[in-house]
């Protein structure tokens, strides 16, 4: 079997004295799609969130417990947070396309790690990311345009790009397909199937179809519970616990 | 059928009524207010539309020898020729007591003003020449039919005599109107023919200055660190409440406030631009930094955690992505803040900007008045001209009001659509 990349073991998170994360040990597969499935408010985000410390920014919030990335614990005092961050990049809900250029946005993470230094490099790296994200037919002959201006997919693919620049080990992404049409989606979930090659990547999804369609793994979450954790194929067609069931079958939503 | 008319019932016949009442009320409310913007506007435009134009006068001045030396022209009797050329003008005067009233028909910056004449033409010095110089401001109010020659002679500021003298220098092309150029480019004075504001104007441009090169820069420090550092606790509350609570002290008490530490304490220069414009920085701070938080906290945090989530600093994510979209909001928050103090007055009088003073100011070390404390000054001298004079200030106060604000108006739209 293969040894797994992030592992948390009995991770309890708490939002002042409110916890929304109950005991949760899981192991996630590298390069593999790992979808965090559940009702609304069952802790999928929460949880996501504690894989890179984005928890850290809400300052009620405390975890308890080991999470690892490599085998190193993340929440180990010599651990730096901008190290952990290059490493395990993240995709939000909302496309949120900084505002500046096209280039620009793909070039920050870049810039700030120093990880291209002349001119020539950068752009090639630009470059290499745009294509990763399928997105350079559609915006090379108008880098120097804000972000903004492309429309919802185009500027969540642009998010894709940016996070993969800097060639993190793992991407996370919080429903980055509910702000999208179905067209855009369809795109978005390629892309994802692509990535799995050189990125492992967790995605929170709400919709059953789409964690079916794109990942390997799923897991579901209910109630700050991480009730099954199993292969998609079995997840969806032999589920174990009856609350799974139930969720699949839209019994409890 | 439907009935799809305003008797449908649903009480409609009332809600329309309440609906129109309630637009009528607001048409009514803005047509009192600029009922009186427009009052207050053109009772100001048109008392200071006296101020517009100056009156000279032309006086025959023998600038012969015998009158100067033209190696030492600064020790020449220029009173002396002023006065020398009004009596040629009118040999028939000789009672010493018509003399005074004749002498008066100029002003008694005339000889100044003839000097500062000959010193810059010295072709001049040798011959007789008509020099036009500034006529009284009683002159002035004559020609300009503000002196009712019906009153009673004891009644009115110009006598009988003066009257025909006045009608024959008239007659004769001696007295003319000018554009008033010089109420732009001379200091105080305590004529109010010769009065000017530059002096108040260069006051307030240095203490804007100071105020801004204090306030600006501590305040968006103040604004980014609440904002985007500080811990949130009831530290940082009280810190809030009371930063708000400033922005509402009266600016009279920051003045006192700066009569005690700048000047007492510090021993600052007073009456100086330099102690003005930190008072006026006190004032502005608390402002400048509410406007700065507030455009801050409408930076989305998205670009924040964007920025975090692919490793930045926070201090790279907010200079990065946070401060650069708050700019725009920042900056108009700081002009309309400097506007505030340019408009402001009882600070300026604690720290004794409101000496009269005549020079203008060179440095922020000298002493210097300020626009609204000019007004202020010249709303209080007795002379009738000044209050045309102090129309005429409010106006040019009245005038770097708006173009601040507009300023702050086209820098938000210019910078906000920059994407
Ligand atoms: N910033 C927060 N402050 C307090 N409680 C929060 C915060 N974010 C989430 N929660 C709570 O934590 C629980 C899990 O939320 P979340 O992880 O967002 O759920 P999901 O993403 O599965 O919909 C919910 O009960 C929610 O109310
Ligand atoms: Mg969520």
């Amino acid at each position: 079997m293969v040894d797994s990349i992030i592992s948390s073991r009995d991770v309890n998170i708490f939002y002042a004295d409110k916890q929304a994360i109950f005991g949760v040990d899981m192991d996630i597969l590298p390069n593999k799609v790992t979808a965090f499935i559940g009702p609304s408010g069952c802790g999928k985000s929460t949880f996501l969130r504690a894989i890179n410390r984005m928890n850290d920014l809400i300052p009620i919030c405390y975890m308890e417990g080991c999470m690892t990335i490599g085998g190193q614990d993340i929440y180990a005092p010599e651990v730096d947070v901008v190290a952990l961050r290059a490493q395990v990049g993240m995709v939000f809900q909302k496309p949120n396309p900084f505002p500046k250029s096209i280039f620009e946005n793909v070039a920050y993470g870049l810039r700030i790690h120093k990880m291209a230094a002349a001119k020539s490099e950068m752009d090639d790296r630009v470059e290499w990311s745009l294509k990763s994200a399928g997105l350079w037919d559609e915006v090379h002959d108008r880098l120097d345009q804000p972000g903004n201006s492309l429309s919802g997919g185009q500027q969540q693919r642009l998010c894709i790009a940016r996070a993969i620049a800097i060639e993190p080990k793992v991407i996370l992404m919080d429903e980055p397909c509910s702000a999208l049409d179905p067209i855009a989606t369809a795109v978005v979930e390629d892309l994802i199937d692509q990535l799995r090659r050189e990125f492992t990547i967790i995605i929170v999804t709400h919709s059953m179809q789409q964690a079916a369609r794109i990942s390997q793994r799923t897991a579901f979450f209910h109630l700050g519970n991480l009730v099954e954790f199993n292969d998609t194929k079995t997840i969806f067609t032999n589920p174990v616990d009856e609350r799974t069931q139930n969720y699949i079958t839209g019994r409890i939503g | 059928m439907i009935d799809l008319s305003n008797k449908a019932g649903f009480d409609l016949a009332a809600r329309n009524r309440a609906e129109w009442r309630f637009r009528l009320y607001g048409i009514l409310a803005i047509a009192v207010s600029l009922l009186f913007l427009l009052t207050m506007v053109g009772n100001i435009t048109s008392t200071a539309s006296g101020a517009l134009k100056r009156t000279e006068i032309a006086i025959e001045v023998d600038l012969g020898a015998d009158n100067l030396d033209p190696d030492d022209l600064r020790a020449a009797p220029w009173g002396g020729i002023v006065k020398q050329g009004l009596r040629d003008m009118f040999p028939g005067i000789t009672k010493r007591k018509d003399k005074k009233l004749l002498y008066k028909l100029a002003s008694p910056e005339a000889s100044f003003e003839l000097e500062k004449i000959v010193t810059e033409n010295p072709g001049l010095v040798g011959g007789v020449h008509k020099i036009w110089v500034s006529a009284s401001d009683d002159l002035d109010l004559f020609i300009r039919g503000k002196v009712d020659p019906d009153l009673p002679e004891q009644k009115r500021r110009v006598t009988d005599d003066e009257i025909t003298w006045i009608k024959s220098l008239e007659n004769s092309g001696n007295i003319r109107r000018v554009i008033n150029w010089q109420f732009l480019t001379n200091g105080d004075s305590r004529e109010p023919e010769v009065a000017g504001i530059l002096g108040a104007l260069v006051g307030s441009a240095w203490s804007l200055g100071v105020c801004f090169i204090l306030s600006f820069p501590i305040g968006i420090g103040a604004a980014l660190y609440l904002e985007e550092f500080a811990p949130k606790n009831r530290l940082s509350d009280l810190i809030e409440v009371n930063i708000n609570n400033l922005a509402a002290v009266p600016s009279i008490v920051f003045g006192l406030l700066g009569l005690a530490m700048f000047l007492g304490v510090m021993g600052l220069p007073r009456s100086s631009p330099l102690v003005g414009g930190m008072v006026l920085a006190l004032m502005t701070l608390p402002t400048m930094i509410i406007a700065a938080r507030a455009a801050l906290k409408a930076v989305p945090p998205s670009f924040k955690e964007g920025a975090l989530a692919l490793g930045a600093t926070p201090v790279q994510a907010v200079f990065h992505h946070v401060f650069p979209v708050a700019m725009p909001g920042m900056l108009t928050g700081a002009i309309i803040g400097m506007a505030q103090a340019l408009g402001e007055t009882a600070p300026l009088l604690m720290i004794g900007m409101v000496a009269f003073i005549v020079d203008i100011p060179t440095s922020i070390v000298q002493p210097a008045t300020a626009l609204p404390v000019q007004i202020f000054l010249w709303a209080d001298a007795p002379e009738r001209a000044f209050s045309e004079k102090t129309a005429a200030a409010i106006i040019v106060l009245l005038f770097f009001l708006i173009a601040m604000n507009l300023i702050a108006i086209l820098l938000r739209r210019k910078l906000e659509t920059r994407f």
